[in-house]
């Protein structure tokens, strides 16, 4: 850190401001001002890329609390894990809004919850994350917390869990 | 100092400070505790991860696929007419390999006398034990392709003369062990099914083979168990054993068991268990109680 200072003190101070983000041509996102959501790149929308078949009947939908009850547990699973700092790296580099917009739609489409899938799959979803199982892990824990929160019962939360179990050959990447 | 040499040894701290701190943070410790909770089983009576009295097909330790775990467990049998004390440790490499030892003490009280022994000897063996899982998730991945390991036992009775005595054949042997386990989640239950090829008597305190028979012989490990909450799980172990000694009658072994994690490193296991026949000692039920630390 001494380095780091010294280094600065010795900077010219004569060097004009140089624009980093003309120089390697970034362009800022804007968020949608209606939606939140940072723009994305273009993919085909379709509930297979939910990632499972939802369940049969209206069982689990009504054991979540419905939509709303759904909503509630995919926000917090978010929020803990944002604040989780086995996972903070990961989740703070992305859109939260729109990760906790389709995270819903996830839950809801498999939970038969009366919603569509509009988000991406799993793979390409997770392409560039490096998730590993440890981390996979960490967010199976904060949705176990996120259901225990909702007081979703046990052998539900179990159901729920084996429908998002298969999909981990996707999500984890090294 | 060069200054711009002074500058290039800024430009790398700074750089090095950017490289490594965040990843330091990110990588945590090798030992990373991060498997989810009770999935690194139980520790057996052979010091391997499993339900109690089967081995299963887990790995020991809360390490994952890129972290080293550590257990350790000491478990009491109480019997009508025996005493079991073991214990040991075990480690899980990248939730792969499990390498784990155990030592046990089998009390024959009074049993001792009537063997001409003297009342309270002890039986005492040495399990050194590695484990590979082969393929599969317990948790993970397809919903129908359990988590496949093969195990080796090799087990070192210190009382060889006693065995020898009783009518077995060697003082040591080798079991190995071929299991399959998987939670299957949409129903909260676990199911593991092995198969063990064994010359052991009574699990190796009573030697193993006998002149009458002296090949190994294949034996089957079955457990049922379910899920209560994230912690709490009960379930039944069927273990099927061979029955090579002239003078005494072996029986195949089972129990009903509650395990609970108490903390993310300690898990308590309570059971009952029927051993059968002992030494012609008949009628051996009891209670199973198991403390396993693991991180």
């Amino acid at each position: 850190m001494f380095l780091l200072a010294a280094a600065l003190l010795m900077q010219p101070a004569t060097d004009p401001p140089v624009d980093w983000d003309k120089e390697f041509g970034v362009e800022e996102k804007v968020r949608d001002p209606v939606t939140g959501e940072l723009p994305v790149d273009s993919y085909v929308q379709a509930n297979g890329n939910a990632g499972a078949a939802p369940f049969a009947g209206s069982a689990m939908a009504t054991a979540f609390g419905g939509q709303d009850g759904i909503r509630r547990i995919a926000n917090r699973t978010v929020e803990l894990s944002e604040a989780d700092p086995r996972l903070a790296a990961i989740f703070q580099a992305h859109d939260m809004v729109r990760l906790k917009r389709t995270l819903f739609e996830q839950f809801c489409y498999i939970l038969n919850a009366g919603c569509d899938y509009s988000g991406r799959d799993m793979a390409s979803s997770h392409k560039d994350m490096g998730v590993r199982m440890r981390d996979m892990n960490a967010l199976v824990e904060n949705l176990q917390a996120a259901m225990r929160e909702g007081k979703i019962g046990f052998a539900a939360q179990n159901r729920f869990l084996g429908k998002l179990a298969p999909m981990s050959g996707h999500v984890i990447t090294r | 100092m060069d200054q711009s040499l002074f500058r290039s040894l800024a430009a790398l701290s700074l750089a090095l400070f950017c490289v490594t701190a965040p990843a330091a943070a990110q990588e945590a410790s090798l030992v990373d505790g991060a498997k989810l909770l009770l999935t690194n089983g139980v520790t057996t009576i052979e010091g391997t991860s499993g339900g109690g009295v089967a081995t299963w097909s887990t790995i020991a330790g809360r390490e994952t696929d890129r972290g080293i775990g550590l257990s350790g467990h000491v478990t009491l049998i109480e019997l009508p007419d025996y005493g079991w004390q073991s214990h040991g440790v075990a480690v899980g490499i990248a939730n792969r390999i499990e390498l784990s030892y155990a030592r046990q003490n089998f009390d024959t009280r009074d049993v001792g006398t009537a063997l001409g022994l003297g009342r309270g000897y002890t039986l005492n063996q040495d399990v050194f034990a590695a484990k590979l899982r082969l393929a599969g998730d317990v948790v993970y991945g397809e919903p129908l392709l359990p988590q496949i390991s093969l195990g080796v036992e090799h087990k070192r009775n210190r009382d060889a003369p006693v065995a020898r005595a009783v009518g077995a054949a060697h003082g040591s042997g080798t079991d190995v062990t071929l299991s399959a386990t998987k939670l299957f989640l949409s129903h909260s239950v676990l199911v593991n099914a092995t198969a063990r090829l064994t010359k052991a008597n009574q699990a190796g305190l009573l030697g193993f083979g006998s002149e009458g028979g002296d090949q190994h012989r294949l034996q089957f490990e079955g457990s049922v168990a379910y899920q209560l909450s994230r912690r709490a799980v009960i379930g039944a172990e069927y273990r099927t054993k061979p029955d090579n000694l002239a003078i005494a009658r072996e029986e195949d072994w089972w129990d009903l068991f509650a395990a609970y994690a108490l903390t993310d490193h300690l898990t308590v296991t309570a059971a009952y268990v029927d051993l059968g026949s002992i030494a012609t000692f008949d009628q051996q039920r009891g209670g199973f109680l198991s403390a396993q630390i693991a991180f």
